[in-house]
């Protein structure tokens, strides 16, 4: 992908992370969470990560995150591997631009304290007020409040988390990212405790945060339909591999890898039946290790081969902006 | 005209709360034939699952059902209110006519009992069979949803989600009910999983004629499952029709905001609207529709006047004032670049 797309954030390159599945010290089995995983973050775009639970999508986040550290390869932001960045100075400045939504609305918010004090607590910590300053803090505050249209502001500011209904504590969620002028919002199912008619306002907040905002999204779900409302690029990920990626309608219309094509079979619609063949699918989800070999998906997959079982697929460019990573097509 | 396998009338179910008493579900009215599955959708806290405790009798204080009928047919087409059935009686008919798949069935299973005994603890319970009955009548059952029945004797946590699922669903097939209730059966499992089960219930809804009420808040995945949908807001049944009909050409405004508030995966992008406001607060009932204060077609009559459910045409039914038969509002066509 070259700069057309906008000015590159976050670049993940390689990406390993493994985890310890044992407490016994001397066994120490390890599960790799994420197997060479890469992508690209642009301003003003989205990008959506599908894949069933377990498959690695919020170890992504959470590793962009800086809450783990993977363990190789490298996650870039505006040029600096983020592992480098250790100076309390500097970590601020990291978090300032790169910000996160959890899938819970109602464990993110603390229940003793009211709105106004979520709001104004990051924009105290990252000083994007003058300290001391109570009235532009009030209106900076009820600012924010509006643009995520929780009004009126001031009467929703001093209402506590459990006054609120999920949707709208999302919104407060949103309003502490735009808060902090985040660039990069890392948003791990936003959408997926709340109710359909809820989350048509949510995503068109994150729709319009990413325009108005120029923010980059990174979207992790398990509904491609929403992933194709909100974002323009699309990762398919299989037990902490991606085998899919590139432009959302794209990979949707015409999904090239088996996984991408059985998941897609199975997505509701209104338009389908429920007897719509699934594409194919056998044998059960592989725990992935360090010492595995081959493609993760040969176990299910109706088109595997002896190769498909003893080596792993090289990634393959189909088009400008579609990658695959499966021996059929090489 | 046969009769229905269960016809619900007027059923009301109270929450007595500190802050005053609520009609969670306020005069529901609705048929469900044999071999039919009926959807119930709605927000959460619209009250579906509270319908489907109150089917199972499973309330307790401070809930109570405060009124209506639930009528069921019996082997003989011979309905009965289930609601004046003795506690003794129930027992005997729960399970053995009607059963549950429960909401977070994966949690449904205890974990710390083989899953053998729970199958026999139901069976026993509801029959007369022996142990050794029981047992077989469970290896079949495990057969029936592709699980061997070498793994009777395991505990829970040895199986994955859609296994434990297809094990909660084997256990309310045990005694051949007439009508399972499914409230949100694949709520937490992943697509592909959600759809193998959905499959296989259809297929055992074929082969053994039951009758499913499927509760869910995924409209996509009820319009594949159901024949016909109810659709709930704040505890009163607002529309009801056939799958195919009710996204196409719904006659209440709330229908056509759902239907415009969830993206499609194929086909044209359409801008989603959603639909402003909040949920109605079940203590503060306005005079009127329940829907007036998020309704963009509101007039007089919605603010005044009652709206019972009315058949608007050929059995599409809804209570919107202003609906007319012929004139569905339809689906907005807003589409973006």
């Amino acid at each position: 992908m070259s700069e057309k797309y906008g000015e590159l954030l976050v670049e993940g390159k390689n990406i390993v992370k493994d985890f310890k599945v044992s407490s016994n010290a001397l066994k120490q089995p390890m599960m790799r969470a994420s197997n060479d995983v890469s992508f690209k973050m642009y301003k003003s775009r989205g990008m959506a990560v599908v894949g069933e639970s377990g498959s690695g999508k919020s170890t992504i986040a959470k590793m962009i995150a800086k809450m783990y550290a993977p363990t190789s390869g490298q996650i870039i932001y505006k040029g600096r591997d983020i592992q480098t960045i250790t100076k309390h100075a500097d970590l601020m400045k990291y978090r300032e631009g790169v910000q996160m939504v959890w899938q819970d609305p109602f464990g993110s918010l603390n229940p003793t304290h009211n709105i106004f004090h979520h709001i104004a607590r990051p924009l105290k910590i990252h000083k994007k007020v003058t300290p001391g300053n109570k009235k532009e803090l009030e209106e900076k505050v009820y600012e924010l409040l509006d643009q995520v249209g929780l009004n009126p502001a001031k009467e929703t500011a001093a209402k506590f988390p459990h006054q609120l209904s999920g949707g709208q504590r999302q919104r407060v969620n949103l309003a502490r990212n735009i808060a902090v002028g985040a660039e990069v919002v890392l948003a791990d199912e936003p959408t997926s405790m709340l109710d359909v008619s809820i989350r048509a306002g949510v995503l068109n907040l994150m729709q319009k945060m990413k325009f108005e905002r120029e923010m980059s999204l990174l979207y992790i779900t398990h509904d491609i339909a929403t992933a194709r409302y909100i974002a323009e690029d699309l990762s398919v990920m299989y037990v902490g591999h991606m085998v899919e990626w590139g432009d959302t309608d794209e990979i949707i219309h015409r999904p090239q890898h088996p996984y991408t094509q059985l998941l897609i079979s199975a997505v509701p619609d209104p338009s389908k039946s429920i007897h719509t063949k699934l594409e194919g699918n056998k044998g059960e989800i592989p725990l992935w290790t360090p010492d595995s070999i081959g493609c993760p998906f040969a176990g299910r997959c109706l088109h595997a081969t002896s190769r498909c079982k003893d080596e792993m697929p090289e990634v393959k460019q189909l088009a400008e902006n579609h990658f695959v990573r499966c021996h059929l097509h090489e | 005209m046969t009769i229905p396998q269960i016809s619900i009338r007027n059923l009301c179910v109270d929450y007595i709360t500190e802050a005053g008493d609520v009609r969670a579900v306020n005069n529901v009215s609705f048929d469900i034939g044999k071999g039919e599955v009926f959807g119930l959708a709605g927000e959460s806290g619209c009250g579906k699952s509270t319908i489907a405790f109150a089917l199972m009798r499973l309330h307790k204080p401070p809930a109570f059902i405060s009124g209506g009928e639930v009528l069921f047919a019996d082997d003989e087409g011979k309905q009965q209110d289930i609601l004046q059935l003795s506690d003794g009686e129930m027992t005997i008919f729960r399970w053995s006519q009607m059963s549950m798949v429960f909401q977070s069935a994966m949690n449904a299973l205890n974990p710390v009992i083989p899953i053998v005994d729970q199958f026999t603890d139901v069976i026993m319970r509801h029959t007369n069979k022996t142990k050794y009955e029981a047992v077989k009548r469970a290896e079949q059952l495990l057969q029936i949803v592709d699980i061997h029945p070498n793994r009777l004797t395991d505990y829970p946590h040895q199986f994955s989600g859609g296994m434990r699922q297809r094990l909660v669903i084997a256990i309310a097939l045990a005694l051949n009910p007439k009508l399972i209730i499914m409230d949100e059966p694949t709520t937490a499992l992943d697509v592909v999983v959600q759809r193998e089960i959905l499959q296989k219930i259809y297929a055992l809804k074929e082969e053994f004629g039951f009758s499913i009420l499927f509760i869910t808040h995924d409209l996509s995945l009820m319009v594949e499952f159901s024949d016909r949908i109810g659709i709930m807001y704040s505890g009163q049944l607002i529309e009801v029709a056939s799958a195919k009909e009710i996204l196409k050409n719904p006659y209440h405004p709330y229908t056509h905001g759902l239907s415009n508030s969830f993206p499609s995966l194929t086909g044209p992008k359409k801008e989603l609207i959603g639909i402003p406001g909040n949920p109605l607060n079940l203590l503060d009932i306005p005079t009127g529709c329940r829907f007036q204060a998020r309704c963009t077609r509101v007039e007089e009559v919605c603010r005044t006047k009652e709206n019972p459910l009315r058949d608007i045409e050929n059995g599409h039914m809804s209570n919107c004032h202003l609906a007319v038969a012929g004139e569905s509002i339809g689906i907005a066509e807003v589409t973006t670049a």
